[in-house]
C-alpha cells in the first residue's frame, strides 16, 4: 500500500489526444510517481470501481496517464477536462527493475503506456520498438521520440534482436511471443482489478504455476514466472460489463 | 456499532493499514482443503454493483491455522474467522480447531460454490457442539423467507447473524456472453442495500439476535440505516475496493449522521427497529 491508505483527490490539469488515446494529466499533489511499471487506481467518474493505469509520464508537479476509451469507465476518464477532480490511489504493485545493461523497450498498442516514464528513469534514450494496429494508433509513438514503429501485419517480435534486456508491455499474445523469444524479459501484464491492493482477489493470473493476484505479484513479472495467462482473462478495459 | 469488513473483501496481511481501521477483521472463508478458486475473469462491474466469482480461494484449514492465523494475530485487531465447507462435519471440524479469536462466522451462503447438502440449522448445531466461541450465521437473502432460516439457526444455537451475502447474478459482455468465467457470480455493492435492509429488519424482529448488517454500505448514513433496521454492527465490502480508507471515513460519518438524526449512538435507533411488515400494521 502507498503511504496514504485513502485515495486522494487530484485536479485534472490537461487532457490531450495522442492518436486515438487520451493523455490525462493530473496534479501530482502528495503522490509519489513510483517505479516505472507500477500502477495507480483512477476513479472512473460515475462508475463503481476505479481503473488501474500505469504511469506514462511524470512531468514536474504532474502525473500523466494514457487512456484508451473502450468502455464506460475509460470513456468517462477521457471526457474529463481541466479543473475536474478524481480520486487516485498509488503507486501500487511492482514495476520494472532498472538494473539492466542493454535495455530494449517493447510496446504494443495501449501497452506503450508505461514506456515513456520507463525510458526517462533508465536515462540515455534506450532503444524502443513499438507496434500498433493502425497508422492512427501509431501516432502515440510520439510519446517516445526516436522509437522504431511497426504497424500490423508487421509484429514487434520480428524486430527484436538477441542480446537485449527486453522490458515489454502490450497485449497478451505479444507478451507470450516476447517471453518465448526472450526468457529473461520483464513483462508488464494486465488484468481486471477492482481494488489494486490485494483485497478483491479478482486479478489472478497463473504465476509460478498457480493462480496469484497480479496486483501484488506484478504487474511487471519476469517472463519465466507467467506460465499461462488464461485466455479468458481479457484486458480490464476491454472487459467492462 | 462496530465496523467490520465483509468476509473476502480484504486481505489483512496484504493491507494491514486497512485492517487496523476496523473494530474486527473477518477472514476470507476457510475451507477444510486448499482451494485455488475459479478461473478468471472473476469480477465484472455492473450498474450500481459488481459481480464476483472468486470461488472461496483459500489456503485450507491446516495452513490457515499454522501460518495465517498467527500472522493475523500480530496485527492486534480482533479476529473473526469465516468458516466454510460442504457438509456440517466440515464446518464443525474447523470450528473445533479455532481458539483465541473473537468470533466465528459460518458462511452458509456462498453463491460461487455448490451449496452444502446439510441445512443451515444442521451446520450451526454441529458447530455449536464443536466450539464455545460466538457463532454468527451468515445467511443469504435469496431464501424466500430469510427470517425462517434465522429462527432455525437461532434455535440451533447461533449467537448472531451476518446479513447478507452476495446474491447470485449474471452480467453479459459485449458479445452477449457471461462476463465471468464461471458464468454467474455474487452481486455486491450499492444495488444490495435495500435487500439487505429488509433482511436485517425481518431477522431482527424474528430472533432479536445481534446482527452484523452488510450490503452496499458506503457511508455513515448507510450504516445508521442498518442500525435503524436492527443491526448492532456493520461490515463494509465493495466500498473497500474503491476506498481503502472507508472504515475510518464511515466511522466519522456515522457520528455525524447520529448527530443529524438527533441520537447519541446507533443503538438509540436500533432499539426502535421494527420489521417494515410490523410497522405497517401499527395503527396511525
Amino acid at each position: 500500500m502507498p503511504s496514504s491508505v485513502s485515495p486522494s483527490r487530484h485536479r485534472v490539469t490537461g487532457s490531450e489526444w495522442v492518436g486515438p488515446y487520451t493523455l490525462l494529466r493530473l496534479e501530482r499533489g502528495e503522490l509519489e510517481p513510483g517505479a516505472p511499471g507500477q500502477f495507480f487506481m483512477l476513479e472512473a467518474p460515475g462508475r463503481l470501481l476505479p481503473r488501474p493505469f500505469s504511469l506514462c509520464l511524470a512531468p514536474p508537479g504532474e502525473l500523466a496517464f494514457l487512456v484508451d476509451p473502450i468502455g464506460p469507465g475509460t470513456e468517462a476518464l477521457c471526457a474529463l477536462g481541466p479543473g475536474d477532480e478524481i480520486h487516485v490511489l498509488g503507486p501500487l504493485g511492482h514495476g520494472y527493475r532498472l538494473d539492466v545493461e542493454r535495455p530494449l523497450l517493447v510496446g504494443g498498442g495501449i501497452g506503450i503506456a508505461p514506456l515513456p516514464y520507463l525510458a526517462e528513469q533508465l536515462g540515455g534514450s534506450p532503444p524502443a520498438l513499438l507496434g500498433f494496429r493502425s497508422d492512427e494508433h501509431a501516432e502515440a509513438a510520439a510519446l517516445l521520440p526516436g522509437s522504431e514503429v511497426v504497424v500490423d501485419p508487421v509484429l514487434v517480435t520480428e524486430l527484436i534482436e538477441p542480446g537485449y534486456d527486453v522490458m515489454a508491455c502490450g497485449p497478451e499474445p505479444m507478451l507470450h511471443a516476447v517471453a518465448a523469444l526472450c526468457p529473461t524479459a520483464q513483462l508488464a501484464w494486465e488484468a481486471r482489478m477492482a481494488c489494486g491492493y490485494g483485497a478483491c482477489y479478482g486479478c489472478v493470473v497463473e504465476i509460478d504455476g498457480a493462480l496469484k493476484r497480479l496486483c501484488l505479484e506484478g504487474p511487471v513479472l519476469d517472463a519465466a514466472r507467467v506460465t499461462k495467462v488464461r485466455a479468458s482473462n481479457k484486458l480490464l478495459q476491454g472487459a467492462e460489463a | 456499532m462496530r465496523i467490520l469488513n465483509a468476509s473476502g473483501c480484504l486481505d489483512a496481511l496484504a493491507a494491514p493499514e486497512v485492517a487496523r481501521q476496523l473494530d474486527a477483521f473477518v477472514t476470507k472463508t476457510v475451507t477444510p482443503l486448499p482451494r485455488e478458486g475459479n478461473a478468471p475473469p472473476r469480477i465484472a462491474e455492473t450498474a450500481h454493483g459488481m459481480l464476483n466469482a472468486i470461488g472461496l480461494a483459500n489456503p485450507g484449514r491446516e495452513r490457515f491455522l499454522a501460518e495465517h492465523l498467527p500472522r493475523l494475530r500480530e496485527l492486534g485487531v480482533p479476529l473473526w474467522v469465516s468458516v466454510g465447507g460442504f457438509c456440517a462435519a466440515d464446518y464443525a471440524e474447523t470450528c473445533s480447531g479455532l481458539a483465541n479469536i473473537e468470533a466465528v462466522e459460518l458462511n452458509l451462503s456462498c453463491p460461487n460454490v455448490d451449496e452444502a447438502a446439510d441445512s443451515a440449522a444442521e451446520i450451526v448445531a454441529a458447530c455449536r457442539r464443536a466450539t464455545e466461541l460466538p457463532l454468527y450465521a451468515k445467511l443469504s437473502a435469496a431464501h424466500p423467507d430469510v427470517a425462517e432460516v434465522a429462527r432455525a439457526v437461532a434455535a440451533a444455537g447461533a449467537d448472531g447473524l451476518s446479513l447478507i451475502n452476495t446474491l447470485r447474478a449474471v452480467a453479459l459482455d459485449k458479445h452477449l456472453r457471461p462476463a465471468l468465467a464461471r458464468g454467474s457470480g455474487g452481486l455486491s455493492g450499492l444495488a444490495l442495500k435495500p435487500i439487505a435492509l429488509h433482511a436485517v429488519s425481518v431477522c431482527h424482529e424474528a430472533t432479536g439476535l445481534p446482527i452484523v448488517g452488510m450490503g452496499g454500505i458506503e457511508s455513515g448514513r448507510d450504516a445508521l440505516e442498518f442500525a435503524a433496521c436492527g443491526a448492532r454492527d456493520v461490515a463494509l465490502g465493495t466500498v473497500l475496493f474503491s476506498d481503502p480508507g472507508a472504515p475510518a471515513r464511515v466511522r466519522a460519518e456515522l457520528a455525524a449522521a447520529c448527530a443529524e438524526a438527533g441520537v447519541a449512538t446507533p443503538d438509540d435507533v436500533r432499539s426502535l427497529a421494527k420489521s417494515p411488515e410490523t410497522e405497517r400494521k401499527v395503527p396511525a
